[in-house]
């Protein structure tokens, strides 16, 4: 998240807000959701390193066997070993929550331009959007997760799809209230053409917003790729996904509850730092919210 | 009122029928034949042909399009794949227990969260509204079916105070129907209690700094009367919102807990249908929450400008 001070700079003035971002940055509890996140990380990208073994070795003499010294979180159903399964979900839970992010943002952020500031494409594209937010999220990406087949893309595209009307909203009401300042009009009046004015002069306003939002969208994301696998529409089953060794293993949890709760207490522990550090960066970038709370 | 009412109301229509095109699109834009998907993986092709031909496949897009809207406007919403039965029947039997969960869930989180919420705004920087906070953030970072999970371990296998799942209508007795409805309740509404605390003492924080506030407090009104009936009447407008918003959000979590919790309730015809690939159903399903969705948001803004007489459309 270091990079979040250069991509803010745009915004305003760059010092009082380089300021108040150290400040908000400083609490304890951002420092340890950072420390959470720059862990999960390399432990994603280390995964191979940090395993015990294969996470997909299936051994039937091991079944479902308590922590010991080989399986440092026992072994699942199929006598695989659940500690090197948690490393690599790491890996899909963070490619799920990235992809998202990077699917909700783009596509919200180009509708959201267009419809900010083409008034015949706003009615059209804003009533799209409302049909859009009216159909529950998880239920569409189930339906469009069982209708496309289950892969990680499409589990991606089913998650991204119900984020993006939120980001539309709010590319498009930040374009309208950019549209009428005098530096936009200034660069009109002086034959900038529109793609350049919208990029140049209208865009870096959204991004402040945008940045609260991805996180928001990140933490989002992990949880509804946790749900869909563990409800049976999401990733496919042989993935070593956290939902998916949920889903597995809510089936034996009388026996041993922690094939559900490891990698629940994972989820949540990722989930609750994403949030811990979005919250932060919205006092920090949004000085009206930040006075409020 | 009345013309505002009826703005409000036609303003719902498009919503509606964009949600109609989508829901409609998402069985013809997914890869592969439509009817191929309604006949089911095993179907010949006579079958094929008869399916094509009984859903009007055979027909331009825009023809299908509004006969199937025709069909919806008159309460026709298919039949089942599966089973044959209309999908209203099997909406209606099902209905029961997801209604349940979520008016007990709700009347669950706005009893706790509004006071909670209050307590905070009025502690403000103090330790309580610190620990308040905190353990609504994590209550939103938790997956409801881990919550779900870790009280069945606690109150049913361990304490064995409640029983592990299942659901009894209220027909069968009143303490039998809660008794199953207890842990199914507080594992769903812990995530809308962190949202709901959080807006209330956010909204009552910034009412706090009114200048009425400070008037009533200089009249020397006591402060529980400054709180009730300064703050938290004018706070009223995000915290209806908000409540609103939970109860449009509730149905994905309505699905995962009646999936822990064994309870047949519409959750579970969802996932049924999806594992079936029944698409009536899904179809259905999702036409009926888009439209609670829609008259929810409807009595929100209806809710506007009672609490709020200067809110006007």
């Amino acid at each position: 998240m270091s990079s979040s001070p250069a991509v803010a700079a745009p915004v305003a003035p760059a010092s009082p807000l380089l300021a108040q971002l150290k400040q908000t940055l400083r609490g304890w509890p951002v420092i340890a959701a950072i420390v959470v996140i720059v862990a999960l990380v390399l432990v994603a990208i280390c995964a191979p390193l940090l395993g015990t073994s294969d996470p997909g070795l299936i051994d039937a003499s091991q079944r479902l066997k308590p922590i010991s010294a080989a399986h440092w979180l026992g072994t699942d159903a199929f006598g695989r070993d659940v500690y090197s399964r948690v490393l690599y979900g790491a890996r899909i839970s963070l490619t799920v929550g990235l992809g998202t992010v990077v699917i909700a943002l783009s596509l919200g952020l180009l509708i959201g331009v267009v419809a900010g500031y083409f008034r015949w494409a706003d009615a059209i594209i804003m009533r799209v959007m409302d049909g859009l937010m009216a159909i529950p999220g998880i239920l569409l990406a189930i339906a469009l997760v069982s209708l496309s087949g289950a892969s990680l893309f499409t589990v991606l595209i089913a998650i991204a799809i119900p984020e993006i009307p939120r980001v539309v909203r709010m590319v498009r009401s930040v374009m309208l209230s950019v549209r009428t300042e005098s530096f936009v009009e200034a660069a009109t009046i002086l034959g900038t053409r529109v793609p350049l004015v919208m990029w140049r002069h209208m865009m870096p306003s959204t991004l402040a917003p945008l940045i609260v939002q991805g996180t928001y969208i990140f933490a989002s994301a992990i949880l509804t790729e946790a749900i869909l696998s563990f409800l049976g529409a999401g990733i496919p089953p042989e993935t070593p996904s956290w939902g998916n060794a949920m889903a597995e293993g809510r089936v034996y949890f009388m026996l041993l509850p922690g094939l559900v709760l490891y990698p629940g207490v994972l989820v949540s522990l990722t989930v609750l730092s994403v949030n811990v550090l979005g919250d932060a960066l919205r006092d920090a970038l949004d000085p009206r919210m930040a006075k409020r709370v | 009122m009345p013309g505002f009412l009826l703005r409000r109301l036609l303003a719902a229509i498009p919503v509606l029928v964009m949600v109609a095109v989508i829901v409609f699109s998402l069985l013809r834009l997914s890869a592969g034949d439509p009817a191929m998907i309604l006949a089911g993986d095993g179907a010949t092709p006579e079958q094929l042909d008869n399916v094509r031909r009984a859903m009007g496949l055979d027909k331009p897009i825009v023809e299908q399009f509004f006969s199937w809207s025709w069909r919806l406007l008159h309460g026709d919403v298919g039949t089942s794949l599966i089973s044959g039965l209309p999908v209203s029947q099997l909406i209606g039997d099902r209905f029961g227990p997801s209604l349940a969960l979520s008016i007990s869930t709700i009347v669950l989180a706005v009893m706790v969260a509004v006071p909670l919420g209050i307590l905070a705004a009025w502690q403000q920087g103090k330790p309580l509204d610190r620990m308040v906070m905190a353990v609504s953030v994590v209550g939103f970072s938790v997956p409801v079916f881990i919550i779900g999970y870790v009280l069945i371990l606690v109150f049913a296998r361990w304490l064995g105070w409640l029983p592990v799942q299942g659901y009894q209508p209220l027909s069968n007795g009143f303490w039998v129907f809660a008794q199953r409805l207890i842990l199914p309740t507080l594992a769903l509404s812990t995530a809308y209690i962190a949202l709901i605390a959080r807006i209330v003492r956010t909204s009552v924080i910034e009412v706090m700094g009114e200048d009425f506030i400070r008037t009533a407090r200089a009249k020397g009104m006591g402060e529980t009367a400054v709180l009730i009936r300064h703050a938290l009447g004018n706070a009223a407008v995000p915290i209806v919102t908000i409540i609103g918003v939970s109860i449009a959000m509730l149905i994905g979590g309505v699905v995962v807990t009646e999936s822990v919790f064994n309870i047949p309730g519409l959750g579970r015809l969802v996932l049924e249908a999806v594992l079936a690939r029944d698409y009536p159903i899904i179809q259905a399903l999702i036409l009926l929450f888009s439209l609670i969705y829609v008259l929810i948001n409807l009595v929100i803004d209806m809710l506007y400008s009672v609490l709020d007489p200067r809110i006007r459309y």
